[in-house]
């Protein structure tokens, strides 16, 4: 019998999805959008410099269907973000280790961003419509 | 390395199926987590029907029915079947905690799922090897370490409040529930020290008769053995003791940077 022949018991199949485990693994998700998000950011502004036709051009790929939901998950992915950000700030600075606390914020910050891109979406679409 | 898949021989089979006995009263299903070193065979998850009218409260309580009554060769550790030695730590319903003290009907309906201590080599059945933890404890110091000589009439003393610096650390039984838990600790436990750890690192760190706090740091700052934290909380949620190892290591972060000031 080898060590080598022995299994790796099973691991995050098995593991049971909590809020703590979910923010976490979002936050890293949300912040590798976010860093691909700030190319597109820098097109924009690229295309906003070079005049209004390639303005025209960015502003109809982000009227697009395909490009409101991009940007719709952008809007959620700054939120969750921001607010799990701060979560992270406090918890730095020594607050918010007890398992009620950090449980109660985790869903804080997950519901709290979906409030906040509903409520940036609603004044867009609000917008839109009146435009 | 993160890897989310489990190598070739790790994959988990359907295993066989023990019936509850006719006559059985009120039965609940376990599903437990099998391997042998001895047949060659993949990890299977074997199904057992007990009776709890005749069984203790305990998932340890069934885990003992099963292997005195159903199936002898079912493996795990257990010892002082109180939350004191941490010897029947291993994953059950989907965290880590200590079989002896997690009631059966603390597991929600459904069948009770019980496997090792996730993302360890397993010796056998629900029996992980603990030898690199127990090295990674071995490699803190974990005892009073002092420069100056001891009182020669009496031993070293600590006040009250001193002594009490330690509540919440002396408890730690070194169950591995915590580090198991850990995400940074799968991916990592070659060289991050894990929760457990960190936090009997700490509670040396916080002993006042401990006189070699500055070299105990000086271990510690290091990118992987310490900071691959990155406060999931897994650890403060499944300690079965009431513990908080993220707190702890927090505590030792900031002595770092506080002494860098």
């Amino acid at each position: 019998m080898s060590a080598n022949a022995r299994p790796l018991s099973p691991h995050i199949g098995i593991y049971r999805w909590q809020i703590q485990m979910v923010t976490s693994i979002l936050h890293r998700a949300t912040g590798i959008a976010l860093a691909a998000g700030t190319i597109l950011l820098v097109v924009a502004l690229l295309a906003l410099a070079a005049g209004p036709e390639a303005w025209d051009c960015v502003a109809a790929c982000c009227r697009s269907w395909f490009g409101t939901i991009l940007l719709i998950g952008w809007t959620w992915s700054l939120a969750f973000h921001w607010l799990n950000g701060i979560r992270h700030l406090a918890q730095d600075l020594g607050y918010g280790f007890a398992p009620a606390t950090f449980v109660r914020n985790g869903w804080i910050s997950t519901i709290g961003s979906l409030v906040l891109t509903v409520l940036v979406w609603a004044c867009v679409f609000a917008q839109r419509g009146g435009a | 390395m993160a890897e989310f898949t489990l190598p070739k021989n790790s994959k988990v089979k359907a295993g066989k199926h023990f019936p509850a006995k006719p006559g059985a009263k009120k039965i609940r299903t376990f599903r437990i987590y099998r391997w042998s070193p001895d047949d060659g065979e993949n990890p299977r998850v074997d199904t057992y029907e007990i009776d709890l009218a005749a069984c203790g409260p305990m998932v340890l309580d069934a885990l003992i029915k099963i292997k005195n009554e159903i199936d002898p060769t079912l493996t795990f550790r257990r010892s002082c079947r109180e939350g004191i030695c941490g010897s029947c730590a291993m994953n059950i319903d989907g965290t880590n905690t200590l079989a002896c003290t997690k009631a059966i009907e603390d597991c929600p309906s459904g069948d009770v799922k019980i496997y090792p201590l996730p993302h360890m080599s397993v010796v056998k059945d629900l029996v992980p090897d603990l030898t690199n933890f127990y090295a990674q404890y071995a490699s803190i110091k974990p005892w009073i370490r002092t420069q100056s000589a001891p009182p020669p009439d009496r031993e070293r003393l600590q006040s009250k409040e001193d002594r009490a610096k330690l509540d919440g650390l002396y408890e730690c039984i070194l169950c591995a529930c915590c580090s198991t838990s850990c995400p940074s600790y799968w991916w990592n436990s070659d060289r991050y020290l894990g929760p457990a750890i960190l936090l009997q690192a700490y509670r040396w760190i916080a002993d006042s008769r401990d006189e070699d706090t500055g070299a105990r740091l000086d271990e510690l700052e290091d990118p992987f053995k310490l900071y691959r934290c990155h406060t999931i909380m897994n650890c403060a949620r499944t300690c079965p003791k009431g513990l908080n190892p993220a707190k702890a290591i927090a505590d030792i972060k900031k002595l770092i940077v506080e002494r860098a000031n």
